[in-house]
């Protein structure tokens, strides 16, 4: 497998820029990618042109852009496709993100069904995000409801910037409805994971669509700064730090860690052993990785037992070699950032009323001369006082928090996910009220299972699009 | 121009000839500043320290590694008097100062050194895109900053009047430190309307000197503005700084200038410099030399050195990778050897510059995830 040249796209025009970033397989070393970097003014000077990416998108009937769609999803998840000066077959793809990521072989294959999911039931994605709105208010700016009365959406941007992550290819999702919508792409890929960005524009060039309504910007942090600034509708991926950042901005949508947990009420905790594989699950699957992994586990009791079960369960995990079929741990691939996630653990380990369940089954650092892994981690907190009861990591880990139910709500902070196991229909509906946790998941539902026909963390429609008062004459409504 | 390459010239001859200047312009430069009479109370303190008599130990410029490498944290701090040779006393002083976004600046006393080193620099100027008389603006830091009467003074000394903007850099460095990215947006703005106000009132403004990223968010509001660089009368620009990679060249001369001077009617030049040294030159820039950038100091007044990263006293081959060393010799400030916080490879000497230059400067790959470059 020869590295790839990939050159920015600048409005679908290729650029080769006398600036590369190599990347390269974490554990060989060999070159997987040589990337052109752009830089911020470029992008600054290039969204002058955004009106013309929404514009070319909305002469095609938004029926079509779907279809296209559908068929761009087929293609990224089975084709060999153009990539650079090169061509990618699926498992070229798998073999590179795994590569440069330090993902396992088998989770990348896994996100690339999650991500062509999305796009080959587009048209479904589209009508939950909107709620059954008719697609072509939203291209026209508005129309008419079938209760006769005049709605209007308008877009609030001519180009959606993302300025993507390294570290969950899964994450994609959230910007692939956005063509359909007849908005631009402006994407800024994460330095290690270039791949699906590439590969999605690619199927979407195959099928069609114009490629002068995307951008592809590679760069250093300026590229992301520019990108904020300029695209008047923009999202971001980050620590805790960027979502402070861009807090009160309403232009910048970000998406940072995600601290799901799992709520066990008075009313099944005693049952705790039945929900043992959807806590597995929801801790382990795609690496741990996910904003959508549980962190916390939250119970009133049984806490220590449910800790010592989890730990049973994923503490002999072991990272394995990234195309081994079994291999479900990602490995750290910066220099120096397993080592220093497992210090930072270390210090909240100090805390009194914490439990390192794991302990016993060895080493949860592994580290190699290239890279290092985190193996399955759990721990025990006495108290929901504890910093590490709502932590999380890039890698599996899970406190298990022992907190009376009343008090539940109030200490858990802000959760992407909840999954709140309980038929205690007063206990519900303080759980579907309260505003800190984004995705409501009632029942025994792991918190890594997204029904795609949700909104997720924010409402795209409601991001890129504005509900306004729109009134035309009597005389005109049959026009509309 | 003066930088035209003559294939027949003999540079070894050149360089020898430079060298002989280098050594000489060493010696006096030494016997100035070590001497009881001339010398400033800082090196004539410092002396005692040493283990040589540079009075009679400095022949040459190779003995001034007999020196200790120079510390710039000797400048924080007062009294300032000390850095200022006695020779000099009786004349008008200034200081200026780098960094001093928190904790005390870094100053440096200047008396005419800044006068002298843009006076050089001006016979590098094409006149076709300079006009002696054109009035300049000067779109950079305001404040106690060396470059902002320098420019003036480049202005001046070719005939015209300088505009200035307003521009505090430690508030930007501040801005960016406490995340405030939309006051530093809003901050440029406020810049760059001083800019285009000037530009655009009458002034016949020719020439310029801007830090790249002023440059582009000016080339940028122009175009906003319906007009462009051209359109309002500029032909000449001077640039600096390490953003200048192969890669920003080619955007800023395609992207910003509209094509290279021959085509867009605008020169630019980068230089690479700063408070301790003055301005190195750089090489014409073209697209078929893929827009490498090669600098060369204003020898004998001050030299750069590629030296090892492990060896400071060791320069690297030609073509190699190394730290960028500073010395500066002149009678109002001496910096024997000073280690930048900037990497880049050793180029040969040339017709128009026959000693060593650097190419590909940018920062020292220790720090460059600890520096903040190019704010403003």
């Amino acid at each position: 497998m020869s590295a790839l040249n990939l050159p920015a796209l600048r409005w679908g025009k290729p650029y080769e820029s006398l600036e590369f970033q190599e990347i390269s397989h974490f554990i060989t070393g060999e070159p997987v990618a040589k990337i052109s970097q752009i830089n911020g003014g470029m992008i600054r000077r290039d969204m002058r042109h955004a009106t013309k990416a929404r514009n070319i998108l909305r002469d095609i009937p938004v029926e079509d852009l779907i279809a296209m769609v559908k068929k761009a999803g087929a293609l990224f998840e089975t084709a060999e496709l153009p990539l650079g000066d090169g061509t990618q077959s699926v498992d070229d793809f798998v073999r590179q993100q795994s590569a440069t990521t330090g993902l396992p072989e088998v989770l990348c294959r896994s996100n690339i069904t999650k991500n062509a999911f999305v796009l080959k039931n587009i048209e479904q994605i589209l009508d939950a995000l909107t709620r059954g709105l008719d697609l072509n208010i939203l291209s026209q700016g508005y129309g008419l409801e079938d209760r006769g009365v005049i709605v209007s959406y308008q877009a609030q941007a001519n180009a959606l910037g993302a300025v993507l992550p390294s570290n969950s290819p899964g994450v994609h999702t959230l910007w692939l409805p956005v063509i359909p919508l007849q908005i631009g792409l402006v994407l800024k890929p994460g330095s290690q994971e270039p791949w699906t960005a590439y590969r999605v524009a690619s199927a979407f060039e195959q099928v069609g669509i114009p490629m002068e309504a995307i951008s592809i910007c590679p760069g250093g942090h300026d590229v992301g700064e520019s990108i904020l600034a300029a695209c008047e509708r923009s999202m971001i991926f980050g620590s805790a730090q960027t979502v402070e950042k861009y807090a009160g901005n309403p232009g910048v949508q970000v998406h940072g860690p995600g601290f799901s947990k799992i709520l066990l009420g008075d009313d099944v905790v005693d049952d705790w052993e039945k929900y043992l594989d959807l806590m597995v699950e929801s801790v382990y699957s795609n690496g741990g990785r996910s904003c959508i992994n549980c962190s916390n586990i939250w119970a009133p009791r049984h806490t220590k037992e449910i800790a010592q079960a989890l730990a049973e369960r994923l503490g002999p995990i072991e990272p394995k070699a990234p195309e081994d079929p079994e291999s479900g741990l990602a490995a750290f691939t910066a220099e120096g950032v397993g080592k220093a996630v497992w210090e930072m653990l270390q210090r909240d380990l100090d805390e009194s009323g914490v439990t390192d369940m794991t302990a016993e089954y060895g080493s949860r650092l592994v580290e190699h001369e290239t890279c290092a892994y985190l193996r399955p981690m759990v721990v025990h907190c006495e108290s929901p006082e504890s910093a590490i009861a709502t932590k999380e990591f890039m890698f599996p880990f899970a406190s298990v928090v022992e907190c009376p139910q009343d008090q539940m709500l109030s200490k858990i902070g802000p959760t992407l996910v909840g999954t709140a196991i309980t038929k205690d229909l007063n206990w519900i509906r303080q759980l579907s009220d309260a505003t800190h946790i984004d995705r409501l998941n009632v029942g025994a539902i792991p918190t890594n299972r997204l029904n795609w026909l949700q909104p997720h963390e924010g409402n795209l429609i409601d991001f890129l699009f504005r509900s306004r008062a729109y009134q035309v004459p009597e005389e005109m409504l049959a026009a509309v | 121009m003066s930088t035209t390459e003559f294939p027949s010239v003999d540079v070894e001859q050149l360089s020898k000839e430079a060298r002989d200047q280098l050594d000489q312009h060493a010696y006096e430069v030494v016997q100035f500043h070590f001497h009881e009479s001339t010398g400033c109370p800082f090196w004539l303190e410092k002396k005692a320290e040493f283990n040589f008599d540079p009075l009679t130990e400095v022949k040459g410029y190779d003995d001034i590694k007999k020196f200790p490498l120079f510390e710039d944290e000797w400048l924080r701090g007062g009294p300032v008097r000390r850095w200022v040779p006695k020779a000099l006393s009786d004349k008008p002083v200034y200081v200026f100062e780098t960094g001093g976004t928190t904790g005390i600046p870094k100053s440096r006393i200047v008396v005419e050194d800044h006068w002298t080193d843009y006076e050089l620099f001006s016979d590098t100027l094409p006149d076709e895109y300079f006009p002696k008389g054109a009035n300049w603006l000067m779109l950079g830091p305001s404040g106690p900053r060396r470059l902002r009467l320098a420019v003036e003074h480049l202005c001046q000394h070719r005939g015209g009047i300088c505009f200035c903007i307003d521009l505090d850099p430690r508030w930007v460095v501040k801005l960016i430190k406490k995340g405030w990215m939309d006051h530093l947006e809003e901050y440029k703005k406020h810049c760059i309307d001083q800019a285009v106000t000037v530009l655009t009132a009458g002034h016949d403004i020719k020439c310029m000197f801007a830090t790249p990223k002023l440059l582009d968010s000016l080339a940028l509001g122009l175009e906003e503005r319906g007009t462009s660089l051209q359109e309002v009368g500029i032909t000449g620009i001077f640039s600096g700084g390490t953003e200048f990679t192969p890669q920003w060249t080619r955007y800023c001369v395609e992207e910003l200038l509209g094509g290279p001077a021959e085509e867009s009617g605008v020169y630019m030049t980068p230089t690479y410099g700063n408070t301790l040294m003055g301005l190195a030159c750089s090489k014409p820039i073209t697209a078929a030399d893929g827009y490498k950038i090669a600098y060369y100091a204003p020898q004998p007044r001050a030299v750069t050195e590629v030296v090892s990263f492990d060896d400071p006293h060791q320069v690297v081959g030609y073509g190699e990778t190394g730290r960028v060393k500073l010395t500066t010799l002149t009678k109002e400030f001496f910096v024997p050897g000073f280690l930048e916080r900037d990497e880049g490879e050793r180029e040969k000497p040339f017709a128009t510059y026959p000693w060593d230059g650097v190419s590909g400067v940018r920062p020292y790959h220790e720090f460059a995830t600890s520096t903040t470059v190019g704010v403003y």
